[in-house]
């Protein structure tokens, strides 16, 4: 039977602690959606998306209210949009066309995200695929709710240079076309390597063409129940410090593990995976930075920081992998820099850079995350900070991603405002010098060697 | 039959663990466990209860029991007692 302690300490975990589970997301496949014109196409996808997810928001709402656990984000991933289009889109307008249909869809179910404006392009473009990039900078700026997410590398087919390139470009229109709300559509858009088919976060959610039809994905979090568990671990050997990071990441995927089993079994949608993240959000105590303090640095950033994060990293899969038999997604810690309060003060204090974070990615999910940088930085260096990144995910065998917004009319020193889960940034220093004649080569970037393993 | 765990917190009082008790009775629902401490100065109470999904609803029953908490000054949550099963359980 259940006793008190245990029911105390599951509740103060979530009215005090901020435990909650970030996002069910229900993936729906658009490849069934055919249409002869664009505008056909935009009527049965609407279809589709209302119709699977009717019923989400209500079921997420009556599992809060049932359990007691917040559920803090409903949100739909889609076939990335350059496949389901590629039949009838022939121009970047009637991309823009499709992109405004699963706006409306989201507003209609009343998701607050829906992922999967997408192209998968790590080994060459297509025709549609171009047109879905090219048309990313008024896709995000016309709409509210959609993300968007274009994979340019993966371990098997190397990186994709001419996408890399392009996209430097596409950030910065992307930039400029919301720049009245200093450059949020770039908050919206994240380049990937060996993105994985069945992440429920945002902005990075697509719904894989190797998953079925509709499927439930769930993502766990809190940073603010690990950060309270190795309080008690403070002056601790690593032994202790590791168990008690596991121990609390078991118990908090076991909570998305029932979420997401009582979602599949009430939207009659098989479950997918859980992932098994900890995503820090602008609150006080719901930050990543802070652990890494309370495992004895200053400020994340500081010497010893990969290592801490490394350790954090990994006791988090161990103990998430125990909890559930499917772990996938991105699962481990984030570090985004605007939505996590001890990340923006060490950026403040001059510990954390750039070149650290990038660092920081080689050893947990996922890569350089809600980074401000100055909105004259050129596209090529964009491009040169995205394929570095790229690199590290090629070579590791990992998923990485940056998402970094160029905030027009904004420089060094100055801090940017995006509001709610996004949070506030400082706006950081690029490293000046030029890539230009790198970034200018064509064609793509082969596979490493250890990618040949048939 | 579905197990809930009704918590009820806040400054210690005559009749708390009646008028709680008097509404599951009056609602047919069966107590199975009950424990209470004292946790900074504030009273703890737990029931794990038995509810049938067949009566009254969840959000009926949830609502009803916060208004007799707020009747006698606490709070009084309810929810499904899996959450805590799955999380202290292996």
């Amino acid at each position: 039977m259940i006793n008190i302690q245990e029911v105390l300490e599951t509740n103060r975990m979530i009215h005090e602690l901020n435990l909650d589970v970030r996002t069910i997301t229900m993936g729906i496949s658009l490849l069934d959606c055919n249409a002869s014109d664009a505008a056909g196409l935009c009527d049965k996808i609407y279809d589709k998306i209302t119709t699977r997810a009717r019923d989400l928001v209500r079921t997420g709402e009556e599992i809060e209210r049932e359990f007691g656990i917040p559920i803090v984000n409903k949100r739909i991933s889609l076939t990335p949009i350059a496949l389901a289009g590629a039949g009838v889109c022939r121009t970047e307008d009637d991309y823009v066309e499709i992109a405004r249909a699963i706006d409306r869809a989201a507003h209609t179910v009343g998701v607050n995200f829906i992922g999967g404006y997408s192209a998968l392009v790590s080994k060459g473009m297509t025709h549609a695929d171009e047109c879905l990039i090219r048309s990313i900078p008024m896709a995000l700026s016309e709409t509210e709710r959609v993300c968007s997410s274009v994979n340019v590398g993966s371990t098997k087919t190397g990186i994709n240079m001419d996408a890399v390139r392009l996209i430097g470009e596409i950030l910065l229109e992307t930039a400029e076309r919301t720049k009245e709300q200093d450059s949020i559509g770039c908050a919206k858009f994240v380049v990937f390597c060996n993105a994985p088919d069945d992440n429920p976060f945002m902005a990075g959610a697509f719904h894989g063409v190797t998953e079925a039809d509709t499927v439930i994905n769930v993502g766990v979090s809190g940073p603010g129940v690990v950060k309270k568990a190795i309080e008690a671990a403070r002056g601790k050997d690593f032994e202790t410090l590791c168990e008690t990071i596991k121990k609390t990441a078991f118990k908090i995927t076991r909570v998305g593990q029932l979420v997401a089993q009582e979602a599949s079994k009430r939207l009659h949608v098989p479950f997918g995976i859980i992932d098994l993240s900890l995503a820090p959000t602008p609150a006080r105590g719901d930050s990543v930075g802070e652990i890494l303090e309370e495992i004895g640095l200053e400020y994340a950033g500081a010497p010893g920081t990969t290592a801490a994060l490394a350790l954090l990293n990994d006791q988090v899969k161990k103990g998430g992998v125990m909890a559930s038999s499917y772990v996938g997604g991105l699962s481990g810690a984030f570090i985004p820099v605007s939505e996590d309060q001890r990340m923006i003060r060490a950026v403040e204090a001059g510990a954390l850079s750039l070149e650290k974070l990038e660092a920081m990615t080689c050893v947990c999910s996922v890569g350089l995350d809600m980074i401000a940088v100055p909105g004259n930085t050129k596209a090529s260096t964009l491009s040169g900070v995205i394929a570095d990144e790229m690199a590290l995910g090629m070579i590791n065998q990992k998923t990485t991603a940056v998402r970094l917004i160029p905030v027009i009319g904004k420089d060094v020193g100055d801090t940017v405002e995006f509001g709610g889960l996004l949070g506030y940034a400082p706006v950081m220093p690029v490293n000046p010098f030029s890539c230009d004649a790198f970034i200018s080569r064509k064609g793509r970037i082969p596979a490493p060697i250890h990618s040949f393993k048939n | 039959m579905k197990k809930i765990v009704i918590t009820v917190v806040g400054k210690d009082r005559v009749g708390i663990i009646a008028k709680t008790c008097n509404y599951l009775a009056e609602n047919d629902i069966n107590i199975l466990d009950i424990s209470q401490t004292i946790v900074d100065g504030y009273f703890n109470m737990m029931m794990v209860a038995e509810w049938d999904p067949g009566e009254k609803s969840f959000p009926v029953m949830q609502g009803e029991l916060e208004r007799v908490g707020a009747e006698i000054g606490v709070v009084i949550q309810t929810q499904l007692a899996d959450i805590f099963d799955k999380m202290h359980r292996i």
